[in-house]
């Protein structure tokens, strides 16, 4: 796309890179400088070799492993919840009411999930009642999936919603009228010209996903570990934020292949 | 409009009863005379009463809501100019580059953005406050407008623009009349995104903050070691019903001014 | 396009009217004269109605800001930025900032209350003299466990807790030299053992506890224990203290081979501005009316003596929470390690962590 902008115009992006320059690059500048300091504050490189080792590499898996099955989750979930929304009369009001929670905050949220996860919870008190007894439900991977894709569903739906909406129907209509199957269509047409909004959906979720630590914490009781545990702890409570800022600087890297991989590339019409 | 099926309808309302179940547990034990989340003992109007008399609570929101509005106000506008920005780069390996950029604030905790904005506003001398932490908020609050403006740019074909150009348009107006219009509803959920951010955001504000400026975040985390009372509960709870209230009150007005203006 | 611009006008005049709100607000609270005083606290950690007294017999406004962790909190005035004239660290924390620097002496000539305090919580090795610190609250780290969940067993010493019987019982609190110390202790090893033979065996011990260890939680304990999603935790005394006002069937122990004393104490950062106001605040909070006002407030144990003459008998008199001579004589206070020590503590916390998976 090609605007007839005089150099002169081009003074509207200057906010964004300015931004970029001064709240990205200078940080993350920061963030390398420091990763080369040991806990003493001298250059060294014990910090990368500290990562190397076992601990914070199963950690990194760990990390990873959560952090896709998180955003696979959300996307099976979010994908017809977005797709049924196009589909209802008040969508714009039903999209808002699909936000409005995410703004109460967080720790009350979790709050209010370990009094419903409880033992003596809410759902525990309805397995009873039904028959099915008492399950431990905190502190297990279930429930950490399970709030977890709660905070984050917000964020896939929405770039998926607005995918499906500019939907041609036409499209779908001439397939259906062409003897395709309902899955055949999802699969041949509606998925593929929907692919950006869930391309962007996967990166709102994955990305964050991978350094979760208060939810770890709170709904998993620290049986999920996740490099944001670390890096919290680094900078935080032992202060070394040499070691934090090396493992910052895997989590960037790991976020750069992972754009690379997935870009985005140049379609025509 | 094709009827919704049963399964679409049931489902859906499923999605929406999980979504709502937290906010409206809290908001049961909001009338909890017990003083905790677990015990139910006598309902009482309490601690909805202490609200009023705590003005210390209701500036905190007050600066709170504040922040949110400025802050997703501005980084929807800087962060819509960037992803036009960007979908204009022709080149692969610059596109890349410029959005691996745009993403390492939403890859790194929070408190790394924290610590290192601190750092840099220090270095700066420039004082912990209100414009500290708006700046910290439309810092972090960008990269999501991007991501969630960019598909669309990228979904808009360009014959649209070469059609616009065509009829004599001006580059002001491709951009007002053609580009924005169409992208209009990334930029809502830019926009909408980034307040989340904002509202939800602990770590960042609690470093960059000081000289008595507070948000409702930060109070809420550091009232945790103690306990948080019920009339937190309270506060959420309408919050939540005012913001409800708005939603639902300006969806229904603008359909209202919609419908008379011959809009479907 | 326009209803676009419309919806960002309507923001902007919302977000003018709400500032000026906000700023008639703050003048109605005497926030734009001078004379103020910058208390930078735990949350809830000090009665409102004394703030609202100390303003009115001195004439300083209170500016009140609240932080959730120590460490956070040093970052925060380490920094500069904020001029905070009170600060409510923990003690291994002003070890810290004593180190780097960050305190100004408390003149105790301004502070004639002081005689209040019981020597015991005096002049400890984080402080010597108290030239720094002035104690505001203390308590002790522990086993808080809920005797009906365990067919009244008892529970006295840290080893009791690796009974094999005790199986995904145990909450344990999201502290490392909490977590090592009792392990360390258990071990008969102090707490602020250095020796990496030492802390190895402690770690290894502390794997041994895993099938007992049901999760490792943060400050959510309290609503944990209370619901008695676990029958044992171990945390500190407040932490206690705030579960058993909740649920009367918890009980707390000291375990006898030892444990931590820990001191939540008043300093005045080096940037502070109103170093007399300061000073007359910490005097106001030791005042033995003062003093026990706060502590029926808070709920944690006072280091002040001429205080626990104005609390009811039942709380002073409990063993649990205000120790005598003999029980605070195998407490230790945590001593600064060094960056070195500190990092492989948690090092081999987190280690503990993940060895759970």
């Amino acid at each position: 796309m090609v605007l007839p902008m005089k150099n002169s115009k081009k003074w509207y992006i200057i906010p964004y890179y300015l931004w970029i320059a001064l709240f990205v690059i200078a940080p993350l500048a920061l963030i390398v400088y420091y990763s080369f300091f040991n806990i003493e504050g001298n250059l060294s490189l014990e910090n990368y070799e500290k990562f190397f080792t076992s601990v914070y590499l199963f950690m990194t898996l760990n990390s990873f492993w959560y952090a896709l099955l998180i955003t696979l989750i959300s996307l099976l979930i979010a994908y017809p919840t977005a797709y049924i929304l196009t589909k209802t009369r008040h969508k714009q009001l039903w999209l808002l009411l699909i936000i409005l929670p995410s703004w109460i905050n967080l720790l009350l949220k979790a709050y209010a999930f370990i009094g419903i996860f409880g033992t003596y919870g809410v759902t525990n008190k309805t397995l009873e009642f039904l028959g099915i007894g008492k399950q431990q439900i905190l502190f297990t991977d279930f429930s950490f999936l399970f709030v977890s894709v709660y905070i984050f569903i917000p964020f896939m739906i929405l770039p998926i919603f607005n995918s499906l909406e500019k939907l041609n129907p036409s499209l779908v209509y001439a397939s259906q009228d062409l003897g395709a199957s309902s899955w055949t269509t999802f699969r041949k047409i509606i998925f593929p010209l929907t692919i950006d909004g869930v391309k962007s959906g996967c990166q709102a979720v994955f990305i964050p996903s991978l350094s979760l630590f208060m939810i770890t914490r709170l709904i998993a009781g620290n049986r999920v570990i996740t490099l944001g545990t670390a890096i919290e702890e680094h900078f935080l409570i032992t202060q070394d934020w040499g070691m934090g800022s090396t493992i910052a600087v895997f989590l960037i890297i790991i976020m750069i292949i992972i754009m690379v991989l997935t870009g985005n590339r140049k379609r025509g019409v | 409009m094709k009827k919704l099926s049963k399964w679409s309808v049931f489902y859906l309302c499923l999605v929406f009863v999980v979504l709502y179940a937290p906010i409206f547990y809290l908001i049961f034990y909001s009338f909890n005379s017990g003083g905790t989340m677990h015990n139910f003992e006598d309902f009482t109007l309490d601690w909805y009463k202490e609200l009023f008399h705590d003005s210390r609570l209701l500036i905190i929101v007050l600066n709170t809501i504040i922040i949110a509005l400025l802050s997703a106000a501005i980084s929807t506008i800087i962060g819509v100019l960037g992803a036009i920005s960007i979908s204009m780069m022709r080149k692969k390996s610059m596109r890349d580059s410029v959005l691996s950029l745009n993403n390492i604030l939403i890859v790194s905790p929070d408190v790394i953005i924290g610590a290192s904005f601190l750092i840099f506003f220090t270095i700066l001398g420039i004082k912990l406050g209100f414009f500290s932490v708006l700046i910290s908020h439309i810092a972090f609050s960008i990269p999501i407008v991007v991501i969630m403006v960019l598909p669309k740019l990228e979904e808009m074909s360009p014959t649209l623009v070469d059609a616009a150009l065509d009829l004599g348009a001006s580059g002001k107006e491709v951009l007002t009349k053609v580009i924005i219009p169409y992208i209009s509803p990334g930029i809502l959920a830019g926009f909408f995104m980034a307040l989340t951010y904002s509202l939800d955001d602990f770590a960042v504000t609690f470093f960059v903050t000081g000289n008595g400026f507070t948000t409702l975040s930060v109070e809420i985390y550091s009232l945790a070691r103690r306990g948080i009372s019920l009339n937190i509960n309270a506060l959420s709870s309408l919050l939540f019903l005012l913001t409800l209230i708005l939603v639902i009150g300006y969806y229904f007005i603008t359909k209202r001014a919609n419908k008379q203006m011959g809009v479907k | 396009m326009k209803s676009l611009v419309r919806g960002l006008i309507a923001i902007i005049v919302l977000s003018i009217i709400l500032l000026v709100v906000v700023n008639q607000l703050n003048s109605s609270r005497g926030y734009s004269s001078g004379n103020t005083l910058t208390v930078y606290n735990w949350g809830d950690y000090i009665d409102p109605d004394l703030i609202t007294k100390f303003e009115e017999e001195t004439g300083i406004k209170i500016i009140y800001e609240t932080f959730d962790s120590n460490e956070a909190m040093m970052t925060k005035i380490e920094q500069g930025g904020t001029n905070y004239d009170i600060a409510v660290p923990s003690e291994y924390t002003i070890d810290k900032m004593l180190d780097e620097d960050l305190l100004l002496p408390v003149d105790h000539s301004k502070i004639p209350n002081l005689k209040y305090i019981d020597s015991r919580y005096m002049d400890l090795s984080f402080d010597p003299g108290n030239n720094y610190s002035i104690p505001y609250f203390w308590g002790t780290v522990g086993i808080i466990y809920n005797p009906k969940m365990l067919d009244g067993k008892k529970i006295t010493t840290w080893d009791d807790l690796w009974d094999k019987d005790l199986k995904n019982q145990i909450i344990l609190i999201d502290g490392a030299r909490e977590i090592m110390g009792m392990s360390l202790n258990s071990l008969n090893y102090s707490l602020n053992d250095k020796d990496h033979v030492h802390l190895k065996e402690a770690k290894e011990k502390l794997d041994k506890l895993t099938p007992n260890v049901k999760a490792i939680v943060g400050d959510e304990i309290r609503m944990l224990m209370a619901t008695e999603e676990a029958a044992i935790g171990v945390a500190w005394s407040g932490t206690a203290q705030e579960i058993m006002w909740e649920n009367e069937d918890v009980e707390y122990v000291v375990p006898e081979e030892g444990s931590n004393l820990w001191f939540d104490n008043i300093v005045i950062p080096k940037t502070a501005k109103n170093v007399e106001g300061a000073h007359k605040f910490i005097n106001f909070m030791l005042d033995p009316k003062n003093a026990a006002q706060n502590t029926e407030y808070v709920g944690y144990s006072t280091p002040n003596k001429e205080a626990m003459k104005y609390l009811p008998e039942e709380i002073t008199s409990d063993k649990r929470f205000y120790l005598d001579e003999e029980m605070t004589s195998k407490l230790e206070v945590y001593e600064n390690l060094g960056k070195r020590s500190l990092a492989e503590y948690n090092d081999l916390f987190l280690e503990f962590k993940m060895h759970r998976k």
